[in-house]
């Protein structure tokens, strides 16, 4: 039963194998998907390529119901899975930092190594940025310890937040996912670009 | 015969598609490693250990070096890193098979090249920066978190995309 390396099914060893083949998987989905370019990554922004937003909900949709699926066959036990911590402020502030990051930047980490694999030198400045901020957060770690240490509410998931089982909250996900799908195809048709 | 090579390099996969099997690859991850997959967290990694050899010192004294590199009993000898190697194989072999490999900036006519590359190395300074402060970025905090229904997640993913969403006004000139 997974989580593998969790219940001693594989060594230490075979899950680094493992994480690089899964990286070859993640890097072959986002380039073959056109994450390596930054101008269809902006495009959700401005409606006319809304490739993230399709890519990335389906994607968190088809990962949810698989592994809720593979719990309720015994195949891994979710327990054992890495749920991320909850600390409020951070997150928030921490995200608003990022999006900022997006949009002035045009990639996120996981595609500005995807467009520097295939040459994109704006995404390699990028990935030197990228250095640049861990950098500056840790040197000024002090500044920041108690925003990043504020708010800490555990690791709770949202559907027990909002007092539903996992397998409602995953269809009603679905619905709001089918419902932005649709303006997504809605907006590629009504802000068309050809050349970009 | 140039334009099918134009168009080609400009094909891509459907992608609904695409999202599903980003998926499979996360339910892979969560399978193996009872992780999600990630990318900042691999910068983060290779730069404790790039000072850990240039001032190991350093990465004592300071608190948010010390705590990671007490968590790993070396920091390249971690997941993520193993997984960001991947990503950039990976990316490259797809690049090869659509006949995308190619040095070059992609930008806006209406900017130079010059502007986007600073743009870029600033948006990459916030984007690190920021992931540092949200314990993660897209991949690891707002993607993977999603797929296990955690609060966090969703906050991360609300945060980075609702922000993008309230800029691109100001920065349209640098995409359309």
């Amino acid at each position: 039963m997974g989580p593998l390396v969790v219940n001693e099914i594989i060594s230490e060893n075979t899950n680094f194998l493992l994480a690089f083949l899964i990286g070859i998987g993640f890097g072959l989905v986002l380039e073959s998907s056109g994450f390596s370019s930054s101008r269809k990554l902006a495009g959700v922004f401005y409606g006319y390529d809304t490739v993230v937003l399709k890519v990335f909900f389906t994607a968190a949709i088809t990962a949810m119901l698989g592994l809720l699926f593979m719990s309720l066959f015994g195949w891994i036990d979710l327990d054992l899975v890495y749920v991320n911590p909850a600390y409020i402020p951070s997150a928030i502030i921490g995200g608003v930092v990022m999006g900022g990051g997006f949009i002035i930047g045009g990639f996120c980490p996981g595609t500005s190594f995807c467009g520097a694999a295939i040459g994109k030198l704006d995404a390699m400045v990028f990935i030197g940025g990228l250095f640049i901020g861990v950098i500056l957060f840790s040197e000024t770690y002090g500044l920041w310890d108690k925003l990043y240490m504020a708010g800490f509410q555990g690791s709770p998931k949202l559907s027990e937040s909002l007092g539903m089982s996992d397998g409602l909250f995953a269809l009603f996900l679905i619905l709001a996912a089918i419902g932005m799908f649709y303006v997504a195809e809605w907006a590629e048709k009504k802000f068309p670009r050809e050349e970009y | 015969m140039e334009s099918t090579k134009t168009d080609r390099s400009r094909r891509y996969l459907n992608p609904y598609l695409g999202g599903v099997l980003l998926g499979l690859v996360l339910i892979a991850a969560n399978y193996v490693a009872g992780r999600g997959l990630g990318a900042s967290g691999a910068v983060k990694s290779v730069i404790v250990a790039a000072t850990d050899v240039i001032a190991p010192a350093h990465v004592k004294n300071n608190a948010y070096y010390s705590e990671y590199a007490k968590q790993h009993s070396s920091p390249l000898k971690n997941w993520l890193v193993f997984q960001m190697a991947g990503v950039l194989v990976g990316g490259f072999l797809s690049g090869a098979l659509w006949g995308r490999l190619k040095l070059k900036v992609e930008h806006s006519p209406k900017i130079t090249s010059r502007k986007r590359l600073l743009m870029a190395g600033t948006g990459g300074i916030l984007f690190g920066f920021g992931s540092q402060l949200g314990r993660g970025c897209t991949s690891g905090s707002a993607l993977s978190g999603m797929a296990v229904i955690s609060v966090g997640g969703f906050i991360t993913m609300a945060a980075i995309f609702g922000t993008a969403f309230m800029l691109a006004y100001f920065f349209r000139k640098n995409w359309i």
